[in-house]
């Protein structure tokens, strides 16, 4: 009896800020995508009136909604798989017994991870500066002309995912580099005496022992992808011709810019719909191939 | 004899991935002891030619860096102390004590993890600013108070905590309080410094909720100041480096000196899946 009461005690006040900050808005904001929720509504609930899903119609209409809406997929697409390839690569290496220094490399590897998006963004639209960043210097070694990175609405987003692919990158290395070093000794060694190659080591070995963390590390990533906000807005300010404007960023000046609250509730609510139905997508097709 | 050349390529690969990976961050250091203009020419140069602390002190006495450092240091001490406190009870609780309803809740806690925080925000300004909380400290650390990923490490951990040794503090007349206190919170510790630190970098690091809520420029903390600085000074890149090091820099300290226990917070936390 004392003890149960004693756990409520224990549990009661996380569970009301979870409750109070979390569930209760995620129920609003489905509510306030329902209504004109604006600024006089703001400083009134009176003034509130429900359109039902009058928000929902207007967005489906609306050509930059669309836009925000393919630059994210687009994000997402591009970003995604190079942001896995980049970890399981790093990944092999710092696993690899040829290596030396392997935990110095690690720490370097991850260091940008613990960085601030917006510090970085800012040293990052630097190295992309078309006249003295960095990259169109190491470009012209190459041969290749300056290219106007923050400024051509065809190279904006690829810069954004070399940014994204480079900050992230080290942290699904560490999820892969623990998954790598749970496959069997003894499986490699079978192999090896059965005198297979390396590909073919990594092939059938490798990456089925590492499948279910490799499904994993791309739903994560996905879900992170999709909420793309802060490199445009420092980068880029969405720019130029609209060719980085997230759904995000969308969402961000619909509500704060424009005040259409209820507006970007409904924009907030379709891309967690999205954002679900691919994540479970994802889930059925990894489960399939794990079935085969 | 044999093995020689995967070995060069191996370690190759790794070093150049090195560069490739410490280079921004190397330059962004470099270039912000640069005077002005001085990583304006073309080609870029890699080191200062004069290394200067102009920059800084510009930052210091004409930016107000040091008031935007102070707000992002007090909000994430806060959040974290907070939210370290609530979790941890919450944690221990769902793993250790029994009340009804204890596994439903926690399942739906769970389930919750699907929903990204973004979709609370419009709500939550709301609620917020009903609450006269805009631009306030605690209009920021609202939503980090308490976590369910927090909750989920702190339970996980607590699960493993021998059950003999709680029941025999109790028939010794120990109250829950006490028990919590002074057995279970030392035997937490390993997993205390993991979940502070996870909370401490990703509120320092935080950049829409603060952004939103804070219009007051007096209370910006140093991405939301930064950012905003940075549209302002597109040109002075020397400035925007320097800036750009004070904010990374306090967070990257704090992981290089406790990286352990940050690796062992995303390893505990990818198992959920």
């Amino acid at each position: 009896m004392k003890r149960s009461m004693a756990a409520w005690w224990f549990v009661g006040p996380a569970l009301i800020v979870l409750v109070v900050f979390f569930f209760v808005p995620v129920v609003g904001a489905l509510l306030m995508s329902l209504t004109d929720f604006d600024l006089y509504a703001l400083s009134d609930w009176r003034n509130l009136r429900f359109i039902g899903f009058h928000n929902y119609v207007t967005l489906l209409q609306d050509p930059l909604f669309w836009k925000s809406l393919w630059n994210t997929l687009y994000f997402v697409v591009l970003g995604v798989p190079l942001s896995i390839a980049t970890s399981l690569g790093a990944a092999l290496l710092v696993n690899s017994r040829l290596g030396r220094f392997r935990s110095f490399f690690r720490t370097v590897y991850f260091a940008p991870v613990v960085t601030t998006l917006v510090a970085v963004a800012v040293v990052w639209r630097y190295i992309f500066h078309t006249r003295y960043g960095f990259l169109n210097y190491g470009l012209s070694g190459l041969g290749i002309d300056p290219i106007d990175w923050m400024g051509d609405p065809h190279w904006a987003m690829p810069a954004i995912v070399v940014l994204a692919v480079w900050k992230n990158f080290g942290y699904n290395m560490i999820i892969l580099l623990a998954a790598l070093q749970n496959i069997p000794e003894d499986l490699y060694e079978a192999a090896r005496i059965d005198g297979a190659s390396g590909w073919q080591v990594f092939r059938h070995i490798t990456i089925p022992g590492i499948s279910p963390v490799l499904l994993l590390v791309s739903i994560l990533t996905m879900t992170g992808y999709f909420q793309l906000f802060a490199e445009p807005y420092v980068m880029t300010e969405g720019g130029p011709l609209q060719s980085t404007l997230s759904v995000l960023y969308f969402m961000y000046e619909e509500g704060f810019k424009w005040w259409s609250l209820g507006r970007a509730s409904a924009v907030a609510f379709l891309l967690f719909v999205l954002m679900f139905l691919v994540t479970a997508l994802q889930l059925r097709l990894g489960r399939q191939r794990g079935d085969r | 004899m044999k093995r020689k050349g995967p070995a060069i390529l191996v370690n190759l690969l790794l070093i150049v991935g090195a560069l490739l990976t410490a280079f921004p961050l190397v330059w962004m250091v470099s270039v912000s002891f640069m005077p002005t203009g001085a990583a304006s020419t073309y080609p870029p140069p890699l080191l200062p030619a004069d290394p200067t602390l102009e920059n800084y002190r510009q930052l210091f006495a004409n930016h107000n860096a040091g008031r935007y450092m102070l707000n992002s240091a007090i909000v994430a001490s806060l959040a974290t102390a907070i939210s370290l406190v609530l979790n941890t009870m919450a944690g221990y609780a769902f793993a250790k004590l029994r009340f009804k309803g204890r596994e439903r809740i926690f399942q739906t806690l769970l389930g919750a993890l699907v929903i990204p925080a973004q979709v609370t925000m419009i709500p939550l300004f709301a609620l917020v600013k009903q609450m006269g909380l805009i631009s306030t400290y605690g209009g920021v650390i609202v939503p980090s108070l308490a976590s369910v990923f927090g909750i989920f490490l702190i339970r996980q951990y607590a699960l493993s905590l021998p059950d003999e040794l709680l029941e025999a503090a109790r028939i010794d007349g120990a109250s829950e309080a006490k028990i919590f206190r002074s057995l279970v919170v030392p035997l937490l510790q390993p997993i205390l410094v993991t979940l502070a630190i996870l909370t401490f970098l990703a509120t320092w690091n935080d950049f829409m909720w603060p952004l939103i809520v804070l219009t007051d420029q007096k209370l910006h903390t140093l991405p939301v100041a930064l950012a905003g600085l940075s549209r302002e000074h597109v040109q002075d890149n020397e400035l925007m480096m320097a800036g750009a090091v004070i904010t990374v820099l306090p967070v990257l300290g704090l992981f290089l000196a406790l990286q352990r226990y940050y690796i062992a917070g995303i390893l505990a936390g990818s198992v959920k899946g």
